[in-house]
């Protein structure tokens, strides 16, 4: 498929007809069926939430500029960290490139009008709203003091938080992803166009794939789980409590039975967009695209049996330890092979750096940092030193903000123009990587070295000799909260007064460029079949542009 | 149609139409089934009850599945789906218990086959 | 060569209830299909959670178990199952009419049947089972009373009843779905909405009340028959 022919024969006029403009009013988006749309109104959705996360954490850095801390009582600073985890985890990292990126692009990248069940599709959208007021509530009624993990019998019987309204909450918007995995396995069995085998489907999908399979087999767990918490928080009896035989260990159990999964739905989508950035930006075919496509399904089916690793030191039996211990070596394996692919993509790769392509060398970079890190945490000698301290909270930090947020920042940016038929400026965009990148780092690298030296996770307040490292991490946090303010400016202005781009303004492979940008609201003009495989970029370096 | 070929073969879900009979027969067998477990249960049978009020149970859960949910009919992804959330399942009571089963071990690495042993021979024997 | 297959499929009418992001009406068959058993197997992890707390509780309370098992009454489980045996019956029977071609009435009827059955095991629970141990002070949370025969193991026999009420609580709730799926189903059977070439709603739905029924299957010998009732008094 020659792009340059389709760029000739694309006119502006030809795409003055598109799924933004193809309807008006506000009913004409709230009842929409249209997969594109839906990815936009969940895209509002979820950064309204980021957004409300990332008031608790300024707030909880702030408090954390002095060893006593600075802004808020203890009871009050455990409400920050607890709501900044919900929802964050919840709220925005869970459902993020999943429900706005998959939403939009999964029927485009397989030739598809729509996915499987465009009406069940929007349904997910109202659950999930529905799931956040319920979260709002319980935040604006006084949050919760829990933790994102809400163990008991702290959750069950102490707490006098909102445990419940925020249970509810999850609960509600967990059926929202089961729904949209479900959604998206179904589409992606049956909608493919002709020719697109499951091996010439770009690994972006493959990743996707992976990622439903996970919401639909770990989400039902912790529902039901945080249901069982609800019941025994409100009945005054349960099957965690210790007075009628029940164990805590339990609930703990069940919730990573899921939770831990759940950080690889977080982190799935953002690599299976780096394969797709790697690639264009490297205008080079992905190298091992079938042990990058293998890699997401082994990612996914090994990551529900290392889930005991959060339990090393809650009391879980050493031998059960024994077993995740060796399991969680394993599983960094395929997240391994996907870095090792990267980097040989890259080498001698005709590489250009525009902000995408930022994103996506960050990402390798922040992520493999982050999971070394998680071997540390695996070993169960280290981790008897390092659970419940900073260092596992720069971990995962690493590994969730370096590394997924940035795969959506990246995506976001390289589909915007697709999305909207609008390019960003690319250099506030570049500038705003950098910013982000340098931001991210001051903030959570101290804390490797905090968490190392002994300074527990979850407090307000610590000893003095924490302190430099304790500003450097909050005033890193400042930088990167303007790094993310920068985008969400030039987007916006990009909306209206952006200038149009065509339909590969990046000069990529797939089928989602072959259309036009923004898209026709059916997706293609005409009936879409696959001849070539994925990322058939020319092999050659002849064309020097 | 050719184009279909990407669509999955159409015979997964064939239009079976399954015989009043065959109907009949499951539902029978059900019945029977429903009696039987109830019956074993008045019999002491030792730990062998539970063994046998489960076997029943699967037997039963199959001929529902097989039959009246048309798997038997319905090759393929269908089989694969029911296996893989079971086994799903299978994993979490398995970790769990591997957990919850050994807490009261006793930690002795002077001594593996003394600690570990006797836990095997008792479980197996 | 693709203008020809858009043709194609334009002179192939679909019956009512196309949609139109499928190629045609095989196609969303088999989409509704999966994606039913997709959801099945999420249920399955659903009530996994509950099945893997039992198993756990049951290994290391298994007394406490027995005493509590003892004080549910097998004559009415064992109805119970009967009547959703018979509900599965009748739904299978429900989408075989309609796979036949049997008129809407026929169709109907088994569905109505199907749904009286449901309402049956309900009413059944509800009055004689769950009313009854509410009286009996065994709903924890309600009023529970441990009782001095059980000694040691009374602190259990209350964690069997939390397990007894939360799992037939939690099928009973899906019971009630599916008894408001039954009725769409009449309603769109009644406006004649269902032919031998269309009733992949009525399918998928038959899917779902016989998992309904699997897990009762399965409850019933764990909640009902723990420790067998062969020793006096059980």
């Amino acid at each position: 498929m020659s792009t340059a022919i389709a760029d000739i024969h694309e006119s502006p006029a030809e795409s003055s007809v598109n799924y933004l403009n193809a309807s008006h009013g506000i009913k004409s988006w709230l009842l929409t069926l249209d997969h594109k749309r839906i990815g936009l109104l969940y895209l509002g959705t979820i950064t309204t939430m980021f957004l409300i996360g990332g008031v608790a954490a300024v707030l909880m850095r702030l408090n954390l500029i002095e060893p006593q801390g600075a802004l808020v009582e203890p009871d009050t600073y455990n409400k920050l960290f607890s709501i900044h985890g919900i929802i964050m985890v919840f709220f925005f990292l869970v459902p993020s490139i999943p429900a706005t990126l998959g939403n939009f692009l999964i029927p485009l990248m397989i030739g598809a009008r729509d996915v499987a069940f465009p009406r069940l599709n929007l349904m997910s959208w109202y659950i999930f709203v529905t799931g956040c007021f319920f979260a709002l509530y319980a935040v604006a009624a006084g949050g919760v003091d829990t933790g994102w993990t809400f163990y008991p019998p702290f959750s069950s019987s102490y707490s006098h938080t909102h445990v419940v309204a925020m249970a509810l909450g999850i609960f509600i918007a967990g059926f929202s992803s089961i729904l949209t995995g479900l959604n998206f396995i179904v589409t992606i069995h049956k909608m493919r166009a002709p020719g697109m085998t499951w091996f010439r489907l770009p690994l972006f999908i493959w990743a996707m794939y992976a990622t439903s399979l996970i919401f639909v087999l770990g989400t039902p767990v912790i529902a039901v789980t945080i249901l069982l918490l609800a019941a025994e928080r409100l009945l005054h009896v349960g099957i965690f409590d210790p007075a009628i035989g029940g164990d805590p260990l339990l609930f703990q159990h069940l919730f990573w039975f899921y939770s831990h999964p759940a950080v690889y739905i977080m982190i799935l989508p953002g690599m299976g967009i780096i394969s797709e950035l790697i690639t264009a930006f490297s205008r080079k075919k992905i190298f091992g695209y079938s042990f990058v496509a293998f890699s997401s399904l082994a990612i996914a089916i090994i990551s529900f049996v290392v889930w005991g690793h959060h339990m090393f030191v809650t009391g879980q039996s050493v031998y059960a330890g024994l077993v995740f211990s060796v399991l969680s070596f394993v599983v960094a394996i395929p997240s391994a092979v996907k870095v090792f692919n990267w980097t040989a993509t890259l080498y001698k790769g005709s590489i250009s750096y525009e902000a995408p392509m930022l994103y996506a060398l960050g990402f390798i970079g922040l992520f493999t940092l982050g999971g070394l890190t998680g071997l540390f945490l695996a070993s169960l000698a280290t981790d008897v030193h390092l659970n419940g301290t900073y260092f596992i909270v720069a971990h995962f930090h690493y590994i969730m903000v370096g590394g997924a947020i940035m795969a959506y920042m990246g995506g976001l940016h390289y589909w915007w123009p697709k999305i909207t038929g609008r390019m960003y400026p690319d250099l506030w965009a570049r500038f705003a990587a950098l910013v982000i990148f340098v931001g991210f780092n001051l903030t959570f690298f101290p804390q490797f070295v905090l968490g190392y030296l002994g300074m527990p996770r979850r407090y307000g307040v610590y000893p003095e000799e924490f302190q430099v490292l304790n500003v450097l991490s909050s005033a890193g946090a400042s930088i990167l909260a303007i790094g993310y303010v920068i985008p969400l400016v030039y987007f916006f202005w990009s909306w209206n007064y952006g200038p149009p781009a065509g339909p590969n303004p990046w000069g990529a492979t797939g089928l989602e460029w072959t259309t036009a940008s923004p898209p026709p609201t059916e997706n293609f003009e005409h009936s879409v079949i696959v001849t070539e495989d994925a990322y058939n970029y020319p092999t050659a370096d002849v064309t020097s542009e | 149609m050719a184009e279909h070929g990407a669509h999955g073969a159409h015979t997964e879900f064939t239009e079976h139409i399954v015989p009043l009979k065959v109907y009949v027969g499951v539902f029978l067998a059900l019945l029977v089934g429903t009696a039987l477990t109830t019956g074993v249960a008045y019999i002491d049978l030792g730990r062998w009850n539970t063994v046998a009020a489960l076997a029943i149970a699967v037997v039963k859960m199959l001929l529902v599945v097989l039959f009246f949910m048309h798997v038997k009919y319905n090759p393929g992804l269908t089989r694969v789906i029911i296996i893989g959330a079971f086994f799903w399942l299978g994993i979490m009571i398995c970790f769990s218990m591997a957990d919850e089963l050994t807490r009261s071990w006793e930690y002795n690495p002077a001594s593996w086959t003394g600690t570990i042993l006797p836990y095997v021979s008792r479980f197996l024997f | 060569m693709s203008e020809t297959a858009v043709n194609e499929i334009a002179h192939h009418p679909n019956p009512t209830g196309f949609a139109h992001q499928f190629e045609d009406i095989d196609q969303q068959h088999e989409a509704g299909r999966l994606g039913m058993w997709i959801f099945l197997a999420t249920e399955v992890l659903f009530f996994g959670g509950m099945f893997t707390s039992y198993t756990i509780y049951r290994a290391l309370h298994l007394p406490s178990f027995v005493i509590g098992s003892h004080m549910l009454e097998v004559q009415f489980g064992a109805t119970n199952t009967v009547v959703l045996i018979c509900s599965s019956l009748t739904m299978a029977l429900a989408i075989r009419s309609a796979q036949v071609g049997k008129s809407k009435s026929a169709i109907i009827f088994y569905l109505v049947l199907t749904m009286i059955l449901g309402a049956l095991f309900l009413g059944l629970k509800l009055r004689f089972e769950w009313y009854h141990d509410y009286v009996e002070h065994i709903v924890p949370g309600f009023g529970f009373v441990y009782r001095p025969e059980w000694g040691s193991a009374a602190p259990g026999v209350q964690m069997f009843m939390c397990f007894y009420f939360l799992m037939t609580g939690l099928h009973a709730i899906h019971m009630v779905v599916g008894l408001g799926i039954l009725g769409v189903l009449v309603g769109m059977a009644a406006r004649g909405r269902f032919t031998s070439q269309y009733y992949v709603p009525l399918e998928i739905s038959g899917l779902y009340w016989h998992f309904v029924d699997i897990v009762w299957i399965f409850l019933f010998p764990l909640l009902y028959l723990i420790g067998g009732r062969y020793s006096a008094g059980g």
